[in-house]
């Protein structure tokens, strides 16, 4: 739990990679080792420490406690551990397709993770602790001193959905992060008024930037497991055998103490589970029950979504116009300057270009999320409008314009009555196809804290561990958004045809 | 001579190289007049410049009783008086595609004039009925064909009531049959006291239809008068050229019989 989760596609694919490297070399390596294969664990080094680290010594290798944990488990297995790097919120998906054996990296036991997947005994318990500026320390000391505030955590997460239960009962807004850094930041720059994470991670961040307290009161208690695929709940049995020795002989206790998360609290839960016997699955929750119970944040996020398009796209719009009649009717500077806008605009990600508005402005202006996201989304698109309009105003006919001015129109009623509507019919196309593009990219402001469709959708699918019906969902919502304004735009298009 | 349309010692340049030397041409109600030249003569640019499109360095242009002066274009608020007084048909590819051949003429009336929309209306299905075409006012451009085209282009310069008609090789498109239809409709704008002022380099139709004929070669005027005496007794070598290079192979829409 532990991540940050910037440009995960990419990791993805490089997990992909790792993955596919791995299986070629498992193939030649199954002839002299075929009875005992390595043990293919998926984890985040991008979490960092004490979960799953690159080792300073040598970035090749990782550590962490998560690392030692899956050490252990492969030595009592008799096969040696190899780390396939995985971003965080795909470590469910990566163990259900088989790319690896074993999930570890701070992942979280939960009731819709127990419904998919094979779990392995708790090895460690956290707290979900309350971070609050020092200033606040005296006035927000649990959830329900914060009804109306703002407080943020990581979304997919335990702590994620307190917040969510929370908002229900006391109108706490959540605000869903991508990574466990900029929560913290957000807390001492004002953003939220709190941030409910692990003690794992709260104590790391105040040893790393400080600029807040922990109040000692834990909200709740959870635990961390290792993740097995169902049908291989007997690799499971037997690495629950290993943790539960190791439990009991101290060098699990050793391996948190190394990485300084030891405490009273943890020995007493080893007892606690050396006093069992092993245990079965607790009760499952079934994927129809989560179907109801998400559904309607669905809905909320497929609005959030529509209403940040239509947002976006109004501003790129009216942007857009405004760049493409300065760069056709204005004077050199005027061009010079749109120019330089536009293909500065086009020739970044736009996935920086929120960052930049939203933490990197931070501080001059302190913009809203949701008006970041808006701001950001509006003013890239608002490059690609501009061309398309500009595009459309030079492709009518220079007879056109000039005839016009025979006639003694002026030049604003050449621009208003002759080129600007034979150029909306000829921007059309392009406008529909933006918007659609838009609606989708608007996927990408869950990096500044906007749960919106896709965001809510990968919540919804780390909780369940699966894709597929999330996934089918989530696609289902977006043509149900895009496809009335593509029918839109064709019905005009066709009645503008003769003209 | 003084008439509608009166251009005086008109030189113009394009990108330092003069395009015009001192063109001297005039006008009169009621005449058709062409202006005939080898394609680079100068033709349009006089058209141009008469219609305040293009700018011209040095003489002057009285049009309509609107004079233009060498220099820069005016702004197009200052120019009103000389819109509503020159209308310019082009050659092609110049109607609103977006708007009906009716939306095409009346467009000016209404938007540059402040006619009501119904006097507007009416006064352009009178002038696309003289021409022939109220069949179509309800037609889009592209439903058009070209000689209909060209006459919703000419309703729609004559909507604001011009005193001088500019064209540029109004014939370039039309087969014979066509091109007599023209050169009717022509003669007839004239006879209601307009000047007309045609671009062409269309022998035959020149010498049919025209009152005058003035003759450009490198952006000089080098022979003016009457349509028969200029093209069927021809004194500057610049007209002979023309007549030679106009009835050679090369311009097979401009060959016919010269009589």
């Amino acid at each position: 739990m532990n991540l940050v989760l910037i440009g995960a596609p990419t990791r993805r694919l490089g997990a992909l990679v790792a993955a596919t490297l791995l299986f070629a070399a498992c193939g030649q390596g199954a002839a002299d080792d075929a009875a005992r294969p390595p043990l293919r664990w998926g984890g985040d080094a991008e979490g960092g420490a004490p979960f799953v680290e690159a080792d300073p010594a040598d970035p090749a290798r990782v550590r962490g406690f998560d690392v030692e944990i899956a050490e252990m488990i492969g030595r009592g297995l008799g096969r040696e551990p190899r780390f396939v790097q995985v971003g965080w919120a795909s470590i469910p998906q990566s163990v259900d397709r088989g790319d690896v054996e074993a999930g570890m990296s701070g992942i979280e036991d939960g009731p819709g993770l127990r419904a998919r997947f094979a779990v392995s005994l708790p090895y460690f318990e956290f707290q979900e602790v309350l971070a609050v500026r020092p200033a606040d320390r005296g006035r927000f000391r649990t959830l329900a001193d914060l009804a109306g505030r703002r407080v943020g955590t990581l979304g997919a997460t335990m702590a994620y959905d307190i917040l969510l239960g929370e908002q229900k009962r006391s109108g706490l807004v959540p605000v869903s992060y991508d990574d466990d850094i900029h929560p913290y930041q957000d807390l001492v720059a004002g953003r939220v008024d709190a941030v409910l994470l692990d003690n794992v991670i709260a104590d790391r961040s105040l040893r790393r930037t400080g600029g807040f307290v922990i109040q000692p009161a834990p909200v709740a208690t959870g635990h961390y497991v290792a993740l097995f695929s169902r049908a291989n709940a007997a690799l499971r049995d037997s690495a629950n055998q290993v943790l539960r020795e190791r439990m009991r002989d101290g060098s699990l206790e050793q391996t948190f103490r190394r990485w300084e998360v030891w405490s009273d609290a943890q020995a007493a839960y080893f007892q606690r589970v050396l006093a069992q016997s092993p245990r079965a699955d607790p009760g499952a929750a079934s994927s129809d029950r989560l179907l109801r119970a998400y559904l309607p944040a669905l809905a909320r996020a497929a609005g959030v979504t529509l209403v940040l398009s239509l947002l976006a796209m109004a501003l790129a719009v009216a942007v857009g116009a405004a760049v493409a009649a300065g760069r056709v009717y204005g004077p050199p500077l005027v061009r010079g300057a749109l120019t330089v806008y536009v293909e500065v605009v086009r020739g970044t990600p736009v996935l920086l270009q929120l960052f930049v508005i939203y933490y990197g402005l931070a501080g001059v202006v302190r913009l809203p999320a949701f008006a970041a996201a808006v701001i950001g989304l509006g003013l890239n698109y608002a490059a690609y409008e501009s061309e398309i309009y500009r595009a459309a105003l030079m492709a009518i006919p220079r007879p056109q314009l000039e005839a016009a001015r025979t006639l003694g129109l002026s030049e604003g009623q050449v621009l208003r009555l002759v080129r600007g509507p034979q150029a909306l019919r000829l921007a059309l196309a392009p406008m529909t196809n933006d918007f659609v593009a838009l609606l989708k990219d608007s996927s990408l402001v869950s990096v500044i804290t906007v749960v919106e469709l896709t965001k809510q959708t990968a919540i919804w699918a780390t909780n369940v561990g699966s894709w597929v019906v999330p996934g089918i969902v989530c696609a289902l919502f977006y043509l149900v958004l895009s496809l009335p304004l593509s029918r839109f735009a064709h019905r005009l298009e066709r009645r503008w045809s003769h003209a | 001579m003084s008439g509608a349309l009166s251009i005086h010692g008109l030189h113009a340049a394009r990108g330092g190289r003069p395009v015009l030397r001192g063109v001297e041409l005039d006008v009169a109600p009621g005449e058709v007049c062409a202006l005939m030249g080898v394609s680079g003569a100068g033709k349009s640019t006089v058209l141009r410049a008469v219609a305040a499109l293009e700018p011209f360095t040095a003489g002057s242009i009285v049009a309509g009783g609107f004079e233009l002066r060498p220099g820069p274009l005016p702004r197009e608020s200052r120019l009103r008086g000389l819109r509503s007084k020159v209308g310019m048909v082009f050659q092609a590819h110049s109607l609103f595609e977006h708007l009906t051949a009716l939306q095409n003429v009346t467009l000016a009336p209404v938007h540059a004039l402040g006619w009501t929309r119904p006097k507007a209306d009416e006064a352009a299905m009178e002038l696309l009925a003289a021409l022939g075409v109220a069949a179509r006012a309800g037609a889009y451009p592209r439903q058009l064909s070209g000689g209909e085209a060209q006459r919703v282009a000419i309703a729609r310069a004559l909507a604001p009531g011009p005193m001088v008609l500019l064209m540029d090789e109004p014939t370039s498109a039309l087969d014979p049959a066509r091109r007599g239809a023209l050169g009717e409709t022509l003669r007839a704008l004239a006879r209601q006291g307009r000047a007309l002022l045609v671009a062409t380099h269309d022998i035959d139709f020149a010498h049919d239809f025209a009152d005058r004929v003035a003759v450009l070669s490198e952006g000089a005027l080098v022979e003016a008068g009457p349509a028969r005496q200029v093209l069927e007794h021809p004194t500057h070598p610049g007209t002979r050229e023309l007549l030679r290079h106009t009835d050679g192979d090369d311009r097979a829409v401009d060959r016919g019989s010269l009589r």
